[in-house]
């Protein structure tokens, strides 16, 4: 694909005290496309992530937004950026309703300082029915009356809300049944079709070969391969992930072995 | 894959806080109109069911505190003759009024799931200030000794700095009219006097806002401390005398000893239930015709009905004169200490609910971590909660000191604080945090109250009786809490 990727790291390296979590690891997401991030317990997924979000601080490497070089020291850099996160606890407030709680911290309020209902409820409303969400029956329900599904649709509207472009889903599907996870990633494909760059980190083969687009592999804090999904099976993915490589593509034979 | 992904991006603007136009706006318009129908309950019925199924679900909101309110009263009027007729029932808004504006304060501290038992103490400590001051022509300096005012003036300097420091600036400027007060004299003046005394009130709930918050310190360790240690700083104010009195001083003795003119008692009822009818109604007819979930009219008209029969009842009976001696002064009038209560209830439901402040501290209590991540600085939020609860604690210091008649060494001691905290938990304020609103402590506070209220006309009832059912009503609120808590699905 000739296009920029929206969001592009390059050579990123990350330790924690001795350990190098992150061998300079390189990453891209286009816009319109899902993009899985795979890998096994502490292969680096997490920490990738949070150097994106900017909870972590790189020691080396640096983050291309649409194609020129950013800084990305805080959370709050990442979301000016139109960065989102949504992470597998979800962090909605039970006792807030979808709209409360999509507009938590960025409420519009009326010239007088109050809040301005009308106009959040109406965009929920607007969002909610652009990403065809129709599981939800009021956008006023408390979100303590949302099931496992409804609340990670919650969550991802409010990331689609802010006119965010990319967006990192960690484990959207985790803790979901078979019916709710149909419609996550309904949803999930749903953002990139509405242009957004989309990253979904998963465990679940299954869902990564279902939706995304292309797939990154790390091993071991180092990037195995970037792969489209079109081109592997999943066997492959699971070797990849398992081993590092996979008959021709991934890691060197030698690397593979000396990292593990 | 490259078809979809070119549109929608080019019509992108680069500019992230860019007008809130969403990108997703546009591909089915259709589904729009799945959710025209979310609009809530569009008829009585349906809003009747609504209900009955919210409080199944746990969201009991003020029904238990209302059903233990008329429990009470029909309990007290079948058992005694006197309860309903001898003008008895129109001193509970007197009696209650302390309890009351502790309770609505106590409940911003709660709706974080966190605790002030501090907030008696403060209080009396707060109205001490007050009641020595007016009693010394506003020279509070004469009268501490030992370095005691100027531990004072620093107390209220490092508060004044913490709420610069943390931003808030509506503290921060009471807190400078306090110091300025303190300094100038100004105190002579009643009225100053007692604003003395809330600015001190938000002076200690900002320092025990700040050791809770960004020092660490378990709220209930922190305000039990202080608890102790604002009786000690009391009986240190009052020296050696035993009480000081603050009855000859007209304005704070008039809050709970004088009533408005009883026209005027029916002018706050229009204006208030009202004000309250007009506001909801127009909600919702303005909601509903702009396609919003709104409330059904009918549950908006029969709200305000039963409000204002519930007022007129209440201001009826006010007006009444309720001197048992008949060739004595008349005694009729709604008590202006009403009038204060609910001046406070409306704005500090305004606060709650109406804005950001508001919507952020419930974010704060329901789920810290996801308030944390929306960018709203928690720690600040507990030092603003605690600000307020203090400041209100220290303006029913001030009602107690006026219902009293001055300010004892126990002021606001023993269970004031206890029956505060009761009064906000029976009207529907849950302890676990980020449910709860103003009225809670209005409804808890005249149940609390009606107990002892009612009790006294049974003389053979005494004091233990009144210990037990006050806690049995506790208990009962308490566990409708934690029981609506847990069927709530996770």
């Amino acid at each position: 694909m000739s296009e920029t990727p929206i969001l592009e790291l390059r050579g990123i390296n990350k330790s924690f005290g001795a350990i190098q979590v992150l061998h300079s690891v390189d990453f891209r997401v286009f816009p319109g496309e899902v993009m899985a991030l795979v890998g096994d317990n502490g292969a680096g997924k997490s920490t990738l992530v949070k150097c994106v979000a900017g909870i972590y601080p790189m020691d080396s490497g640096e983050i291309l937004f649409d194609g020129s070089p950013v800084q990305v020291h805080g959370p709050r850099d990442a979301a000016a950026l139109g960065i989102e996160i949504v992470y597998q606890d979800l962090a909605l407030c039970d006792n807030l309703d979808i709209v409360q709680n999509m507009f938590l911290g960025r409420e519009t309020t009326t010239p007088l300082h109050t809040l301005d209902e009308g106009s959040m409820e109406r965009r929920a409303r607007e969002t909610l029915a652009g990403l065809s969400v129709r599981t939800v029956k009021s956008v006023r329900q408390l979100v303590s009356d949302l099931s496992g599904g409804q609340r990670q649709t919650v969550a991802i509207a409010k990331a689609v809300l802010w006119n965010n472009r990319v967006v990192l889903l960690d484990e959207p599907t985790a803790a979901l049944g078979v019916a709710q996870t149909e419609q996550v990633l309904d949803l999930v494909r749903r953002l990139a079709h509405n242009g957004l760059g989309v990253v979904l980190i998963s465990h679940n083969m299954n869902d990564v070969m279902q939706v995304a687009d292309r797939i990154t592999t790390l091993y071991l804090g180092k990037v195995a391969a970037e792969v489209k999904t079109v081109d592997v099976t999943h066997s492959q993915v699971v070797e990849l992930i398992t081993a590092g490589r996979t008959g021709n593509i991934g890691l060197k034979p030698a690397e593979a072995a000396q990292s593990a | 894959m490259s078809e979809p992904t070119d549109t929608p991006q080019s019509t992108e603007t680069p500019t992230p806080p860019a007008p809130p136009t969403v990108t997703v706006a546009a591909p089915d318009t259709s589904s729009v109109s799945t959710f025209t129908v979310d609009a809530g309950a569009s008829n009585l019925k349906e809003a009747v069911v609504g209900y009955l199924n919210k409080i199944r679900g746990g969201e009991t909101g003020a029904l238990p505190a209302f059903a233990g309110l008329v429990l009470l009263l029909v309990v007290f009027s079948a058992t005694t003759k006197v309860f309903l007729t001898r003008g008895n029932l129109a001193n509970l808004p007197t009696q209650a009024a302390p309890t009351i504006l502790i309770a609505m304060g106590l409940v911003f501290v709660l709706l974080l799931g966190e605790i002030d038992l501090s907030a008696g103490t403060a209080a009396g400590l707060a109205s001490a200030g007050m009641a020595i001051t007016v009693n010394h022509g506003g020279n509070l300096e004469s009268q501490l000794k030992g370095g005691m005012f100027g531990a004072y003036v620093v107390f209220m300097v490092i508060a004044l700095g913490v709420a610069f420091w943390q931003r808030l600036w509506a503290f921060g400027g009471a807190i400078v009219f306090g110091v300025v007060v303190l300094l100038t004299h100004l105190g002579s003046n009643q009225v100053v006097a007692m604003l003395l005394a809330v600015t001190t009130g938000s002076a200690i709930g900002i320092l025990t806002g700040y050791l809770r918050a960004r020092v660490g310190i378990p709220s209930f360790v922190v305000t039990l401390a202080l608890f102790l240690a604002w009786q000690g700083v009391l009986i240190q104010f009052l020296g050696s005398g035993n009480a000081i009195a603050t009855r000859r001083f007209q304005y704070i003795n008039a809050l709970e000893n004088t009533n408005i003119k009883p026209v005027w008692g029916w002018i706050v009822l229009v204006l208030f239930v009202g004000g309250y009818g007009g506001f909801t109604l127009y909600r919702s007819v303005k909601r509903r015709s702009e396609h919003l979930s709104a409330e059904p009219v009918s549950i908006v008209l029969s709200r305000f009905f039963v409000l204002a029969v519930l007022g007129f009842v209440a201001v009826f009976f006010l007006n009444k004169n309720r001197n048992t001696n008949s060739k004595g002064k008349h005694i009729e009038g709604v008590p202006w200490v009403v009038l204060l209560i609910l001046i406070l209830l409306v704005a500090l439901t305004i606060l709650l609910s109406k804005t950001t402040f508001g919507r952020h501290l419930y974010a704060s209590g329901g789920n810290a971590e996801a308030a944390r991540r929306a960018g709203i600085d928690v720690p600040r939020m507990r030092i603003a909660a605690f600000g307020i609860s203090s400041t209100l604690a220290a303006i029913g210091g001030v009602v107690l000191a006026s219902k009293q008649g001055g300010v004892p060494a126990d002021a606001g001691g023993g269970n004031t604080l206890l029956f505060a905290v009761g009064a906000a938990v029976v009207g529907g304020t849950s302890l676990f945090g980020g449910r709860g609103r103003v009225r809670d402590a209005i409804l808890g506070g005249l149940v609390i109250n009606l107990i002892p209220n009612g009790l006294q006309l049974h003389p053979n009832l005494g004091a233990s009786y009144q210990y037990v059912i006050t806690g049995g009503f506790l208990l009962t609120a308490a566990a409708v809490d934690a029981l609506s808590r847990r069927r709530q699905p996770t």
